[in-house]
């Protein structure tokens, strides 16, 4: 159950992360949605790497060779840097929005529905 | 919106630290837990704290936006110049052709734990050192052109 | 001995040369503008032959394989991996060639379009810098065998094609379209790396080929499979994720939207590869198949009659684009729900396939002609609102042949490329049902029909007096559409010689899994 625990937190994570996408009508709560979902699956990828007792795959001073995957951790990463230029590049998107529009919310940003 | 004394004294202090310590991020990336991108975001984060500590009207004295450009193209390039360089030399792109060679960063490594050596792992710690200028210098770019948006925003 | 070194290592170029001539933009854009012209036409057209060069050798030697960071490049499985191959590794089979020669031509005439339609406006350097990028993410794309290698790049191309949509902000109408397609994409790519941690989870490889000699079609892979669906569904512009579409192609600058139709082109080439070489879809192929099938049917309706009302000429063809991406659909669709049927596969799965696949080159083509003509049209007039254009024929005469040579392609009328992909995707789609086809059909009359009025409205009638002093566009922004023309017509006039060169092989190559695998893990 306790090493269940990563993958529940994932679900939980995942569902709060499409909840705030689809219903919230503000602009930057949808980013921070985006942005919990990406968490969730940066931790699933995490959680699948990890062995009971295994240490951080690192060899200089290593206590014990039991060591959890590297590759996830890297994948991860990679993963975290672009979800950072992602998060940059929508802030400033809504940044140019609110100085357009004057405002954040979803339901008033219609110019092009027309 | 410059903060008070106390702050922008912390700042004074602190900052050659911060700087450091994202050097050293950087540099033992092969050996310790981090590397181009942690050391870089902590190198920014130090820049981010000028900024935030001073206000954005003195920002011009104290980032310049060429040098910042100048280091984002130039840390993408040597690390796309290290995978070509071992292209030149006949292996293929990304190929660790230092690693080894006895050279700079070339000492062979002992297989297992080790006490860990910084002059160790072939052309890693140079495209460490190459993403650490790029994201150092892309992301301090991130927070000025956010900050540019404030600084508008308050004309207005 | 130079030539040697571009010819073994051509597929790692593909992508290199095109970022290395994005980072170094902005820094030689402070010399002169000149400069950087002549920097950024160089990067591109020498991308343009290193893809050949890659093409070539595709179509002669079979599969190429590229090992990023190996002692050798052909060395797919290291030696003390046991079997697994745990570098990142290119890739490119004929279909994959395919899309690197579609990439690479509307690369170039869309460069050199944009070189002179672009030419007064300022900021340019991050301009080219995201244009080269997203040519380099797209080679990338169609080029890579690793899972998360193409999860990279689609997110470097969603953030390029996300740029370029929001760099004329135009009262902040521009940036609202590419906040929407920046967020359908990122939360796409998001579930993709759901999928690609799920299979790593189970088959501990990242290797396109190594996870489908391991596939065993558990619930788990079903998960994951719907995911990469509705992600790369969502990217490329089919019907329930379509909204995203008609607004950023409408606002983004004319030569980025041609650029945007290859991207999204680059997305359902990733849908084709994962569908039918990653997952053993043999016995399971027909529900598959006609969820594309029943996607593709939706995307020309609901394309088709969303475009006849439009007033603006963009929004128009961005419609017809979701239109047309629905034939590619169904033509492959068909082919996936006969997929575990030979004798069927043979009677006509093929061919759908193929014309399914002859479609996607043949769209990006005069699509892109299409897109091109429209920036002309408003680089010389300044409105996109077809009730206020009308009677240019007078002025803008090449244009105005540009225009009826890409109208006449997507409408299908022979002799033009067009013609020769529907004729396929309805022959070989009505045997396997003859509704299908019949809806293909009265799709098309009614782009023809959509494209008439267009054409009407903006070139026929007499010369209006506001428009006196329009003049032809400038001659680069013709050449850039002369070359796709050529192309539009050359597929036209010799549809059978390159079907059998170019588009066989591709499909054949679709359908050929265990080849696939054989050029990574060497003879399973």
């Amino acid at each position: 159950m306790f090493l269940n625990l990563p993958y529940v937190t994932v679900v939980l994570l995942t569902c709060l992360g499409i909840a705030a996408i689809l219903f919230k009508r503000n602009l930057l709560k949808i980013l921070l949605g985006i942005n919990i979902l990406e968490s969730a699956v940066n931790l699933l990828i995490i959680a699948i790497g990890y062995r009971e007792g295994g240490v951080a795959p690192i060899y200089t001073l290593a206590p014990s060779t039991n060591m959890v995957l590297p590759t996830p951790q890297a994948l991860v990463l990679t993963s975290i840097v672009i979800g950072v230029a992602t998060s940059a590049l929508l802030l400033s998107f809504s940044i140019i929005i609110y100085r357009k529009y004057g405002t954040v919310n979803v339901n008033l940003i219609r110019e092009l529905r027309e | 919106m410059r903060m008070s004394k106390i702050v922008r004294t912390a700042t004074d202090i602190l900052y050659p630290f911060i700087i450091i310590f994202g050097f050293y991020i950087i540099l033992h990336g092969h050996l310790t837990p981090g590397g181009g991108f942690q050391g870089g975001a902590v190198v920014a984060t130090g820049t981010a704290l000028v900024l935030v500590a001073y206000s954005w009207k003195e920002l011009p004295g104290l980032v310049s936006k060429n040098l910042l450009w100048f280091q984002e193209s130039g840390g993408l390039l040597l690390f796309i110049g290290a995978g070509l360089a071992a292209m030149i030399i006949g292996f293929p792109f990304f190929y660790n052709w230092l690693a080894g060679s006895g050279s700079i960063f070339g000492t062979p490594v002992a297989f297992g734990p080790n006490p860990g050596d910084l002059n160790t792992g072939g052309f890693l710690p140079i495209m460490n050192i190459a993403v650490g200028v790029e994201v150092w210098g892309g992301l301090v770019m991130v927070l000025l052109y956010l900050l540019s948006a404030l600084e508008r925003e308050e004309r207005a | 001995m130079i030539s040697d070194f571009i010819w073994a290592n051509s597929p790692i170029l593909l992508v290199a040369i095109p970022l290395i001539g994005a980072f170094i933009c902005p820094l030689i854009g402070k010399v002169s503008t000149d400069v950087r012209r002549a920097w950024v036409m160089g990067i591109v057209t020498l991308t343009t032959a290193i893809a050949a060069i890659v093409v070539y050798r595709v179509y002669t030697e079979g599969i190429v394989t590229y090992v990023f960071g190996a002692a050798a490049s052909g060395m797919t499985v290291p030696m003390d991996s046991g079997g697994i191959p745990i570098r990142i590794i290119f890739t490119i089979d004929p279909m994959g060639a395919l899309m690197e020669i579609i990439t690479a031509v509307v690369g170039f005439s869309v460069i050199f379009y944009s070189l002179s339609a672009d030419a007064r406006r300022s900021g340019l350097e991050q301009y080219y810098t995201l244009f080269l990028l997203l040519i380099a993410s797209v080679m990338g794309m169609v080029s890579t065998g690793d899972l998360f290698n193409f999860f990279v790049f689609i997110e470097i191309s969603s953030m390029a094609c996300a740029g370029l949509i929001a760099y004329r902000i135009e009262r902040g109408r521009a940036v609202e379209a590419a906040i929407k397609y920046f967020i359908i994409s990122t939360v796409a790519a998001i579930f993709l790396l759901f999928a690609i941690a799920i299979l790593y989870g189970e088959y501990n490889a990242l290797n396109i080929a190594m996870i489908a000699s391991r596939m065993q079609f558990t619930p788990l892979d079903k998960v994951a499979l719907v995911l990469i669906v509705v992600a790369l569904l969502a990217k490329c512009g089919a019907v329930p994720m379509h909204f995203w579409t008609p607004d950023s192609y409408g606002l983004a600058p004319s030569a980025v939207t041609a650029m945007l139709v290859v991207a999204s082109q680059a997305s359902l080439y990733g849908l084709f590869r994962f569908v039918f070489t990653m997952y053993n879809l043999t016995f399971t192929a027909g529900m598959m198949g006609w969820t594309l099938i029943i996607i593709g049917v939706l995307s020309m309706v609901i394309g088709v009659t969303m475009a006849i009302p439009q007033k603006d000429v963009k929004r128009l063809m961005a419609f017809h684009a979701v239109s047309q991406t629905g034939y590619m659909l169904l033509g492959v669709g068909v082919g996936l729900a006969v997929l575990g049927n030979a004798s069927l596969m043979d009677q006509f799965g093929r061919m759908a396939m193929e014309g399914g696949i002859f479609h996607i080159i043949n769209h990006a083509m005069y699509k892109g002609l299409l897109f091109l003509t429209a920036g002309a049209i408003i680089y010389r007039v300044g409105t996109r609102d077809l009730n206020k254009l009308g009677g240019l024929g007078h002025q803008m005469k090449w244009t105005m042949v540009f225009f009826i040579i890409g109208a006449l392609a997507i409408a299908g009328v022979p002799p033009l490329n067009g013609f020769a992909s529907k004729l396929m995707i309805y022959e070989s789609v009505y045997l396997f049902n003859p509704l299908l086809s019949i809806i293909a059909m009265v799709v098309s009359i009614l782009t023809l029909a959509s494209f008439v009025k267009v054409f009407h409205s903006i070139f026929m009638g007499p010369q209006r007096p506001e428009f006196s002093e329009v003049k032809e566009a400038p001659r680069p922004m013709l050449i850039a559409m002369g070359i796709l023309a050529f192309v539009v017509i050359l597929f036209g006039l010799i549809p059978v010689q390159v079907v059998s060169t170019l588009i066989s092989p591709a499909a054949h190559a679709l359908i050929d899994r265990a080849g696939y695998i054989a050029a990574v893990l060497g003879g399973v």
